[in-house]
């Protein structure tokens, strides 16, 4: 600590330099803490998928549609455990812009489906006694200021271009940090009766299907699709992690271009901040000497040049990812793109840990050259 | 500082010391067979033409170097054998340098720069800041404690860079051309504070010199050429 002096004013020196160093380690920093946000919106609901669920949908593509009957149908076969639909509703609140999803459920499998819903019994019974009930997450109640007892007009161009009121009954939370509480649940019962005539009357979107076991998932995922291979609606099973990876997959291999960016500008700063490094120590090649003929120890010279290369990357790093932590902590800035918009805390520990490498990588060369200094040379250098 | 220690014990004892540098493919012998003492007290100026070896048996002295063959001896201790971390230890306890070019570090204070020496030491933060007061005082800049380097004369610096080789109070004070790079005034103060430090607190002093005004201080003076010691009188 007593060295603190010596170390903050070597770094302040170049004053210029310093700052143009530090704002491009701030600068990829923040682009690290966005990007990690990002890919967790995109990718994040694969790690929170259950490994007991399997999702169903139409052989050729999800907006196909399903017979509602096939959930008895497939109840029946072996394994399954419970078997839950939802239709995409596509409905607007108000505007376009203010999206979040919306699907007809029966509440009460529904609520069993999902126990990483967490919604007051209370409000459950008061869904299950309103037909026209619905229940809505706390990240789009908070957005848009709901609170129960709200009368919420949706436009459906899908099902009718009438607008379709729905009583607000409840606001459910997520049991995970990661959980999805963007999307409104309406009832089914209501949906199927008061959806235009012609309109796929008797048919739901897709399924999601709890095995009793997850180690069947695939045997069971199997059965499903045998079970309606050659009829008219012809199924696709496959485990929610894969189907919500599906969905990302759509948008390419987000960790991998996550990856792939965040390799490049690391590399890059690496070569700005060991540049710097470098030149720092060059410069002071003879003050360095005067320091070890003053009886600072190699160690020593060492340990102060590091501690300027890690200030330097500490300082960078930490507004960086402070920056990136207070834009996600706001939660999702596209309104709605993206509800799992938040920096995850395995992501800023890796950025914690990232700074701290590119400290010690970018001074350790330097550090090491000071220290091969032999004091007789650096002081003619003087 | 220290008590004057009896003048008849030697300090320094360099014996058939022999340095060679090697330059590419090029032996350099730049001492041959160099034999010196210094007793304790001394005030020892070593003149000499430009690249005779000055600075280097200087280094030597203060542990900053080893000689290719010989032994150097100070305070009975045998500087040459330490190794290079033990060497470090040795500097910070018992040589104070002063450079030509003062080797202030620029982004520190006067105050500071004259700090760095007991930064290496156990000593607590009030105390260093005492002893920082004291070798400023001899020097007679106080009142410029608080100033950088870049704000300071060159006469004043060198009194800041002869605070910094005092403040730990060392056993030797090696000083490399101290008054070189200084106009004749402010070269004169210099000499004024090494001699009193010399004659009021005893302290042992190697002063390497182009100058016979300043060689004049001294108590005694040695001419190094050709890689030999002489007390001749100067050329
Ligand atoms: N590290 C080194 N490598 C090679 N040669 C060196 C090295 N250090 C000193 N020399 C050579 O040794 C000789 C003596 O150098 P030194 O610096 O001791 O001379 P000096 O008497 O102090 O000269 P000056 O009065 O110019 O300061 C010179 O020829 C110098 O070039
Ligand atoms: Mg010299």
């Amino acid at each position: 600590m007593k060295f603190l002096h010596l170390i903050w004013g070597n770094l302040v020196r170049k004053k210029i330099r310093t700052s143009l160093t530090l704002l491009s380690i701030l600068v990829a920093f923040l682009l690290f803490g966005l990007l990690c946000a990002i890919k967790q919106a995109l990718v994040g609901g694969v790690e929170l998928a259950g490994v007991d669920r399997l999702v169903v949908r139409h052989k050729v593509s999800i907006i196909q549609l399903l017979p509602e009957s096939y959930k008895a149908r497939m109840e029946k076969i072996p394994g399954v455990d419970l078997a839950v639909h939802q239709t995409w509703f596509g409905g607007v609140y108000q505007d376009p812009k203010n999206f979040f999803m919306q699907t007809p459920v029966v509440p009460d499998e529904f609520m069993a489906m999902h126990p990483e819903l967490l919604l007051p019994s209370a409000q459950a019974e008061a869904w299950k006694k309103t037909r026209t009930g619905a229940i809505v997450g706390r990240n789009t109640a908070n957005r848009f200021n709901f609170k129960i007892g709200d009368k919420l007009p949706i436009q459906s161009p899908i099902w009718g271009q009438k607008t379709w009121e729905f009583d607000l009954v409840g606001i459910y939370d997520g049991r995970e940090k990661g959980t999805d509480t963007t999307p409104l649940f309406f009832r089914y019962d209501y949906f199927d009766e008061s959806r235009q005539e012609g309109r796929g009357q008797g048919l739901v979107g897709w399924y999601t299907v709890r095995v009793k076991n997850p180690a069947d998932a695939a045997a069971v995922a199997r059965l499903i699709d045998e079970e309606f291979a050659n009829s008219p609606a012809e199924t696709k099973a496959e485990p929610e992690g894969a189907f919500i990876q599906g969905w990302a997959g759509q948008i390419g291999n987000i960790a991998l271009i996550v990856a792939s960016i965040l390799s490049a500008v690391f590399f890059t700063i690496l070569l700005v901040t060991g540049s710097t490094m470098a030149q720092a120590v060059r410069e002071r090649i003879g003050e360095l000497g005067v320091l070890k003929a003053l009886g600072f120890t190699n160690g020593q010279v060492l340990g102060l040049v590091l501690a300027e290369s890690c200030l330097l990357s500490g300082l960078g790093g930490a507004l960086g990812l402070g920056l990136a932590w207070l834009f996600t902590s706001r939660g999702d800035p596209t309104g709605g793109l993206l509800p799992l918009f938040y920096l995850p805390k395995t992501d800023l520990l890796l950025g914690v840990g990232l700074c701290l490498a590119l400290g010690f990588l970018t001074g350790i060369f330097p550090a090491l050259q000071a220290t091969r200094l032999r004091v007789a040379d650096a002081l003619r250098r003087m | 500082m220290s008590p004057p220690a009896s003048p008849a014990t030697p300090l320094v004892q360099i014996a058939s010391v022999e340095k060679i540098f090697h330059r590419g493919s090029e032996d350099v012998l730049v001492l041959a067979d160099l034999n010196l003492t210094v007793p304790t007290g001394e005030f020892l100026a070593l003149m000499g033409p430009s690249g005779s070896g000055k600075s280097t048996l200087l280094n030597l002295i203060g542990g900053l170097d080893r000689p290719t063959k010989g032994t150097v001896s100070i305070a009975g201790e045998r500087v040459d054998r330490l190794s290079d971390r033990q060497l470090a230890g040795w500097r910070a306890r018992h040589i104070g340098f002063v450079f030509q070019l003062y080797n202030l570090m620029p982004v520190l204070t006067a105050e500071r720069n004259v700090e760095l020496p007991l930064l290496l030491t156990s000593l607590t933060r009030a105390e260093r800041k005492k002893h920082v007061a004291t070798a400023l005082a001899m020097v007679g800049l106080s009142h410029r404690a608080h100033h950088f380097p870049r704000t300071l004369s060159g006469g004043e610096q060198q009194r800041v860079g002869l605070a910094r080789g005092i403040v730990t109070d060392p056993t030797l004070l090696l000083c490399d051309e101290p008054t070189g790079d200084l106009d004749r005034k402010s070269g004169d103060e210099i000499l004024d504070l090494l001699q009193a430090l010399n004659r009021e607190h005893g302290k042992t002093i190697v002063m390497v010199t182009h100058d016979p005004h300043a060689a004049a201080r001294a108590t005694r003076t040695v001419h190094l050429d050709k890689g030999r010691l002489s007390t001749a009188a100067a050329p």
